[in-house]
């Protein structure tokens, strides 16, 4: 540290850096497609008329959200030894964020007026084709611009893989850090790399929420 | 607009000139419309109280009264959007709230037999209530395609029928947002008539709408019936419209039938205290 910043080594770690990056980006993006597959299901799940439905989604959502991702990680990974850690981490970021994302979802889904329903139930169109044709597509619209935001929250915690021996790009950074005891370096690139992928896409988040009229 | 028949009906019927005359109930014998000591309750709040009524075959009525009189709920009774706390309501005879169990007796109906009993009623809403998400050819075909299995063409050639009929040809491709409420009304009446309605419901539907904007859905809906034969169930301020379309105005109060009669009538020489009270106030 005393010895200020050793240009040499940020660029002899970049390489590395940037292949963690693309785990991590992997990471997210799939955990984020998890989240929002498997958010919209808890979400129409939530409002099934059967309490024996929407009771059991319910603790489910409350232990996950109750407990840290970390922990669920570490969990996962000691119960299934023989799934490949990218696997688990991307599955546990996945249902981690969906018990967020169906709150979003749930959110979108009572934003869509009354009247839609009614007008459905007017018109005889089975609760199937409701959802599908009049209800998703408006509440879905609705929430995109949250979708957006869990998506770059959970790309700022793909770090957590690295306890689970996922070769993110923190991962990397730790290892090359340790090996050649220049922490500083890697870590400051690392960090770069995280802003430099989540502003511009919080910026073009927030673009798309002006222009859905929020 | 529209003075050729409407490309609605199987048969090409029309109302009765005569605004008195009531047309004979077909077949069965039984009026189309029937509420039997209907009740409805909101908790302690009693909206309807033992209401019976009919509704024959082709009558266009007019439900008036003031606010809270329960005449909504009438609507939204039959278009199913509610249940009944007590008593039946009969489509030609046949039970629309209830099943009938395997000893005859009634019991209330499931979602399924609601799905089938109310394809025959259609409703227009106050709010219009269009899918945002659809361009406006889609909010028409959307139910004749996926709920009584049209063909797709067949049901793009009647949409388009429908908005010459309602005057909206070019916004075809539009979307609901573009319209102007009229227009989305407009579009909101093709898309129920596309199902073909047997019943068709009318709900303040020109109360959400600017004032020079009312005159043109009231001449669209007079023009419904008098060309066609649905059954027409509106509740209105709009005593034009009772006056100009309707053989049969119902007069509400607190969840009950004051008074019935022709416009002629109930506008001129009411009977009932209420009746004139009401008609003082909005006349």
């Amino acid at each position: 540290m005393n010895e200020g910043f050793d240009w040499n080594a940020a660029g002899d770690a970049l390489p590395l850096i940037l292949q963690g990056f693309k785990v991590t980006l992997l990471a997210t993006v799939l955990g984020t497609l998890v989240a929002a597959v498997l958010g919209l299901a808890i979400a129409v799940a939530g409002r099934a008329p059967s309490r024996f439905v929407t009771v059991p989604v319910k603790v489910v959502m409350e232990f996950i959200r109750s407990t840290p991702l970390l922990v669920q990680l570490v969990g996962a990974a000691a119960l299934f030894t023989s799934v490949e850690p990218l696997t688990i981490g991307i599955v546990v970021l996945g249902i981690h964020y969906a018990t967020y994302t169906s709150e979003v979802y749930r959110a979108g889904i009572d934003g869509v007026p009354k009247g839609q329903w009614e007008a459905c139930r007017a018109l005889s169109m089975t609760p199937r084709r409701t959802w599908q044709a009049v209800i998703l597509p408006q509440a879905v619209r609705n929430v995109l611009p949250a979708l957006g935001n869990y998506a770059i929250s959970m790309f700022k915690e793909t770090p957590f893989l690295a306890v689970i021996t996922v070769q993110e790009m923190v991962f990397e950074a730790r290892k090359y850090g340790g090996d050649h005891f220049a922490y500083t370096e890697v870590f400051t690139l690392a960090g770069l790399v995280f802003l430099v992928a989540s502003y511009p896409t919080s910026l073009l988040m927030r673009k798309l929420e002006k222009r859905l009229g929020h | 607009m529209a003075t050729e028949p409407l490309p609605l009906q199987k048969t090409a019927a029309t109302a009765p000139e005569d605004a008195v005359a009531v047309p004979a109930p077909r077949d069965s014998g039984h009026p189309l419309v029937r509420f039997d000591k209907v009740v409805k309750r909101y908790g302690d709040h009693v909206v309807l109280d033992q209401l019976d009524f009919t509704v024959e075959r082709g009558e266009h009525v007019t439900l008036i009264g003031p606010s809270g009189s329960g005449k909504t709920t009438i609507l939204r009774l039959l278009m199913t959007l509610e249940k009944v706390s007590d008593g039946v309501i009969r489509i030609n005879g046949d039970p629309l709230t209830h099943m009938q169990a395997a000893d005859g007796s009634l019991k209330p109906a499931s979602e399924k037999h609601l799905r089938e009993a109310r394809k025959k009623i259609g409703m227009v809403f106050q709010q219009f209530n269009l899918f945002p998400n659809m361009k406006v050819l889609q909010n028409i075909t959307e139910a004749p395609v996926n709920v009584l299995g049209m063909d797709r063409d067949k049901a793009e050639t009647r949409a388009r029928e429908l908005l010459d009929l309602v005057g909206l040809s070019a916004k075809v491709d539009a979307h609901p947002s573009q319209l102007s409420g009229g227009q989305q009304q407009r579009v909101a009446i093709a898309r129920a008539l596309a199902m073909e309605p047997e019943i068709l419901l009318l709900d303040e539907v020109t109360s959400a709408l600017d004032p020079e904007l009312v005159a043109g859905v009231l001449e669209l809906l007079g023009d419904i019936a008098r060309n066609t034969d649905i059954t027409m169930l509106c509740v209105t301020h709009e005593m034009n419209f009772a006056r100009d379309v309707s053989e049969k105005v119902l007069m509400f109060d607190a969840g009950r039938v004051v008074e019935s009669g022709s416009p002629e009538k109930i506008f001129s020489d009411p009977e009932h205290e209420r009746t004139r009270e009401f008609l003082n106030a909005v006349l």
